[in-house]
């Protein structure tokens, strides 16, 4: 399944109800400290929104760093991280 | 200074975790990690009460996740994990007993206990980490290490050909069982959610990346290419005949997935109403 | 079949006493699996044990049954195996992990000739180094060494209290002639048994540290399941229980643990001694051929010798001190045990003199006369 390149341009047909979808958006905590830079979060987000990060934390490794345009909250980098060093959260936001 | 108020972010599987011995030994790319996490992830949406959980475990890197969950944890010799549960269990039928172990643990030298232990269908969840070595003594192979794969004690390559877990487990009469990676975190939790709310001997295979004592002597690269090998090859198949669950490095499928769940009764079943019936004067 | 303790005079088999002393003191899991001469403890386990709501389980080998009766000791409950030499062999790792973890249990060895395989229907006495030495590392055990049927009894409920009070796991040393030997048996009433159970933490979870003693080196065991989530290794540990890779750490557990033993010493050391006031020999043996001795002494006294008998209730620990007493008023020292002299190496140890210590020693399958004991006794 594509992803739509941008909102107003579904390309199945228009439900009625389609300007009252919420879309949800996420947000991630990273642990830095806790990072052994193996890069499962980053290689395995379905939205990109991870990326290696340049600064190094206390143990020598990149954590990743996030950015929260495209991240819907799936959670699963918090659920792939070995080290327990990413907190996903859910959020809410109206779709224009 | 961003940085600092993140930190004190607590992650919600805090209360599981024994935090004075936090962070924890594994390998950056080891997939324990993961398989713990899913498996604390379990308990919290099952809302469990930590007091009812024991956690067993055997000697070898997986073996060291007793350490770090905080409930009733028992850190056992090699191999002794699965006898070591059924007498807890017997003693404390009111608990969940899992027993969270490694597959040179659980299947070569516990290898008796488990097909035993599944043979009577004893109430308990036994999670091998499977990572094709022996990791916590540096490399060795085991029983579970593909053919002519390398490792510190297989220079030549491995002449030996491995197990099938699933299925060993299935045909020693385990009533459930499962193989997944660890990149399925999702359905690893699911399937250890089914196997915390049923009776009867649960088997669930994990499969983890071991850069230091596996990947990097087999040139696979490291963990993330395991993990992305993992996502490339690996096929959901449930319900299938455990002896096709295939687990191949060289060409072939990684087979995952729920192959049985059926009921049979229970060895804690079957004790309770014998005990009933014995203590009454029946028999 | 009764669901009481058989309180009453009873002919007994000697395995089957041991048993019933299980039940008696408590016993509420065994885990086992069969071996000659101890099957039959696990017989009468398997049918009267769960009369009383414990449980027996035979597991498929004896690594896995003295396992299986550590975890069940950690869930609470009194438990025991019964198995003999080639088994014991096979438990020593776990005996370890017992001694480690600091777990109560009773192990029963029913002596047999040996080693290896041996003799599987003939009496042995050749593990009473295996008991105390047998597991890897220093550390410290309590062996019983019944001499009759109804110690078999007593001696099972007194090793179930010390293993309660101590935290340690108790062996029985018993031997192939008394476990199938049938003699009276008297079973008290079950309020006239003395019953010890294991010490329970008296803080709140927050407080608790599961290895910490208040001076008595016993530290109070908290079971599974009651909210105070111990962690228990057999890696050398802290006060916590977690693991603490250092030498200093290892030097503090393992001295305790020794000191646990050792400092109690003359709580638990038990002996019986006949007419030794006055002995110019002492005998000194245990179990099965501690009846050949006692005839012995009884023979020479009668001819005018002043022998006297030192039985050993308890091989280990060992009563260095007591020998070492009666070494300074006697003018021999015999040993009479059916293996080639383990007893008797201790005897030894005990001595500072040249006394001359005088061991009376088959090899297992047979016993010792008290004539040989008097001809060896007579030859020097």
């Amino acid at each position: 399944m594509e992803k739509s390149k941008t909102n107003s341009e579904p390309f199945w047909r228009t439900p009625l109800d389609y300007k009252d979808i919420k879309k949800r958006k996420g947000n991630v905590i990273i642990l830095e400290d806790l990072c052994k830079g193996c890069g499962f979060c980053i290689e395995f987000c379905p939205t990109d929104s991870l990326e290696k990060s340049e600064k190094l934390n206390s143990k020598g490794y990149h954590p990743p760093v996030f950015n929260p345009e495209n991240c819907t909250g799936c959670g699963f980098c918090e659920r792939v991280c070995p080290e327990f060093a990413i907190i996903t959260e859910k959020m809410e936001m109206e779709v224009k | 200074m961003e940085t600092k108020l993140k930190e004190q972010v607590k992650h919600p599987l805090s209360k599981w975790i024994r935090e004075e011995r936090w962070p924890h030994i594994w390998c950056s790319g080891c997939g324990i990690g993961i398989a713990m996490s899913s498996m604390l992830y379990a308990f919290e949406e099952l809302s469990i009460d930590p007091k009812q959980v024991a956690i067993v475990s055997g000697i070898g890197c997986t073996g060291r996740v007793a350490g770090y969950v905080k409930v009733d944890s028992y850190h056992t010799t090699h191999g002794r994990p699965i006898p070591f549960a059924i007498g807890l269990k017997i003693a404390k039928p009111e608990m969940k007993v899992i027993v969270f172990s490694g597959d040179g643990d659980i299947v070569s030298i516990g290898g008796n206990h488990l097909i035993h232990a599944a043979r009577r269908n004893f109430d308990m969840i036994v999670i091998c980490v499977n990572n094709f070595n022996y990791g916590m003594t540096g490399g060795q192979f085991g029983p579970t290490t593909p053919h002519k794969a390398k490792t510190t004690t297989t220079p030549y390559g491995n002449f030996e050909y491995p197990f099938n877990l699933p299925y060993l487990a299935a045909s020693a009469g385990a009533t459930f069982v499962a193989r997944w990676t660890v990149l399925h975190a999702y359905n690893l939790r699911q399937s250890m959610k089914k196997a915390l709310k049923r009776a009867g001997f649960s088997f669930i295979e994990v499969i983890s990346p071991c850069p230091t004592g596996f990947g990097r002597p087999n040139k696979i690269g490291e963990a993330l290419d395991e993990m992305k090998y993992y996502k490339e090859k690996s096929i959901v198949k449930n319900g299938i005949d455990p002896k096709d669950a295939e687990l191949s490095f060289h060409g072939g499928n990684i087979v995952v997935g729920e192959f049985i769940e059926v009921e049979r009764p229970s060895y804690v079943d079957i004790l309770k109403e014998s005990v009933e019936e014995i203590k009454g004067g029946q028999k | 079949m009764s669901t009481k303790i058989l309180t009453g005079t009873h002919y007994m088999l000697g395995d089957h006493a041991c048993a019933e002393g299980a039940i008696a003191a408590g016993c509420k899991f065994f885990a086992g699996y069969p071996i000659t001469p101890a099957t039959e403890i696990a017989e009468w386990m398997s049918r009267r044990l769960p009369r009383f709501g414990g449980v027996y389980i035979q597991m498929e080998d004896e690594l896995a049954s003295m396992a299986a009766i550590i975890g069940a000791s950690c869930g609470g409950l009194k438990s025991m195996t019964a198995t003999s030499g080639p088994g014991l062999s096979l438990m020593l790792e776990n005996i370890g992990l017992a001694v480690m973890m600091e777990v109560p249990c009773v192990i029963v060895n029913v002596q047999r000739g040996a080693p290896s395989t041996g003799l599987p229907t003939l009496v042995g006495q050749g593990d009473v180094m295996q008991a105390k030495w047998g597991s890897h590392g220093d550390y410290e055990i309590v062996a019983y060494a019944p001499a009759s049927c109804q110690e078999m009894f007593d001696l099972t409920v007194e090793a179930f209290n010390t293993a309660e009070k101590y935290r340690i796991p108790v062996i029985i040393l018993s031997d192939e002639a008394i476990g199938h030997l049938r003699e009276k048996v008297v079973i008290p009433e079950e309020t006239a048994l003395k019953l010890v159970e294991r010490k329970r933490p008296s803080v709140p979870p927050e407080e608790y540290l599961a290895y910490k003693t208040n001076g008595d080196l016993v530290p109070p065991m908290a079971i599974a399941g009651e909210g105070y989530f111990v962690h228990m290794t057999g890696l050398t540990h802290d006060e916590r229980g977690y693991p603490d890779i250092s030498g200093e750490a290892h030097e503090k557990l393992v001295r305790r643990l020794i000191d646990k033993i050792q400092k109690n010493k003359n709580d638990i050391i038990r002996f019986q001694e006949i007419e030794t006031d006055d002995a110019d020999i002492l005998i000194v043996s245990y179990g099965i051929t501690a009846r050949s001795s006692l005839k012995a002494v009884q023979i020479l006294r009668k001819e005018g010798i002043k022998a006297g008998l030192l039985r050993l209730i308890t091989i280990w620990p060992f009563p260095y001190e007591k020998i070492e007493e009666y070494a300074k008023k006697v003018s021999k020292i015999v040993v009479a045990e059916i293996n080639s002299g383990q007893v008797k190496g201790e005897v030894l140890k005990a001595i500072k003199s040249d006394l001359p210590v005088v061991g009376v020693h088959k090899l297992g399958g047979d016993l010792i006369t008290p004539y040989e004991i008097i001809k060896k006794i007579k030859e020097d």
